[in-house]
């Protein structure tokens, strides 16, 4: 069986900016997806505090919701957005690895409508949440 | 009543260069993706060069959507900060020297950040423009749009909330 999480990873990793700030797929299916983001340097946003800046987690978000968005039952040929919101709840603590994790909770013929979390190692806490939609591309 | 005689050109163009060179240029992120500002007078317009690693999908190919929304963002922060620190930089009650050496101002935070994509963003450059609607003493509203050729064809536009840090004092001001 072709293992579906490992031909997703490829995909993701595939995509040249995810691979320039090292996002990496660690689970995929059903409508859910979930990224993972290393803490680095070049990505700091506050250089005296070395805090993440909120863009590369945008960027991390975008293609944590659009990897949900393919990953659904209902399998869309391809997805663009169409808004993304993300609320900030507090910076990311440096140092740590942010990880994503988006749901895709409907979709239709034309519109995937997905929501999102970003932690970092304290799980209970959130970094940023995001709700967004999404295009379906017609088969 | 004498008027006091207006500063030389070239000592309002150096201090203004050198107080937004530190707000873009002491960013690590803004650097990575290579973000400019251009100014004329107190406007700014960010500038994105085309970079084969800001691509997001490499068969069209067009720009990941979350650069577009960083470059959205970051033009949004640099231009409230821009405005928050402008009276301060125009009286000279901020040390420019202490600002390039990495000593900036508490600066706004983001609260919210709601991107619109309009179409897909090119491999080519794109540029941005902010506007703050409403910067009050606790809150401030921001509104941004990017266009790549025509000006009048945005490719992304959004609109973001900012926490304003306390306001102290500035010393010497």
């Amino acid at each position: 069986m072709v293992d579906k999480v490992k031909l997703a990873r490829q995909f993701i990793e595939a995509i040249p900016h995810a691979r320039a700030i090292n996002m990496q797929l660690t689970d995929i299916g059903d409508g859910r997806a979930e990224i993972q983001m290393p803490y680095d340097e070049r990505l700091i946003g506050d250089p005296k505090t070395g805090v993440i800046h909120g863009g590369a987690v945008s960027a991390m978000m975008d293609t944590c919701c659009g990897a949900a968005v393919m990953s659904h039952p209902a399998a869309p040929a391809g997805t663009a957005t169409i808004d993304l919101r993300i609320d900030y709840m507090r910076a990311a603590t440096p140092g740590q690895t942010i990880r994503t994790s988006a749901t895709c909770y409907h979709i239709t013929r034309s519109v995937a409508f997905v929501r999102a979390t970003a932690t970092d190692d304290d799980a209970d806490r959130p970094v940023a949440t995001a709700s967004g939609t999404f295009t379906v591309e017609p088969k | 009543m004498a008027r006091t005689r207006p500063e030389p050109i070239q000592i309002v163009k150096q201090r203004r260069d050198a107080a937004l060179n530190a707000l873009v240029h002491g960013v690590p992120y803004i650097r990575f993706l290579g973000i400019e500002f251009d100014r004329r007078g107190d406007e700014l317009t960010g500038i994105l060069k085309f970079d084969d690693k800001l691509i997001g999908n490499p068969f069209l190919p067009a720009i990941h959507g979350g650069v577009t929304a960083a470059f959205l963002e970051t033009t949004s922060i640099i231009t409230l900060n821009w405005f928050y620190l402008w009276p301060d930089i125009e009286s000279g009650a901020i040390d420019i020297e202490q600002m390039a050496a990495g000593n900036l101002p508490r600066l706004p935070k983001t609260i919210d950040f709601t991107v619109d994509y309009l179409r897909s963003g090119l491999p080519r450059d794109a540029y941005a423009r902010a506007t703050v609607s409403r910067a009050g003493r606790r809150y401030a509203s921001v509104r941004v749009e990017a266009w790549q050729d025509n000006r009048e064809k945005p490719f992304a536009q959004a609109t973001g909330h900012f926490l304003m840090p306390p306001k102290t004092a500035v010393p010497g001001g």
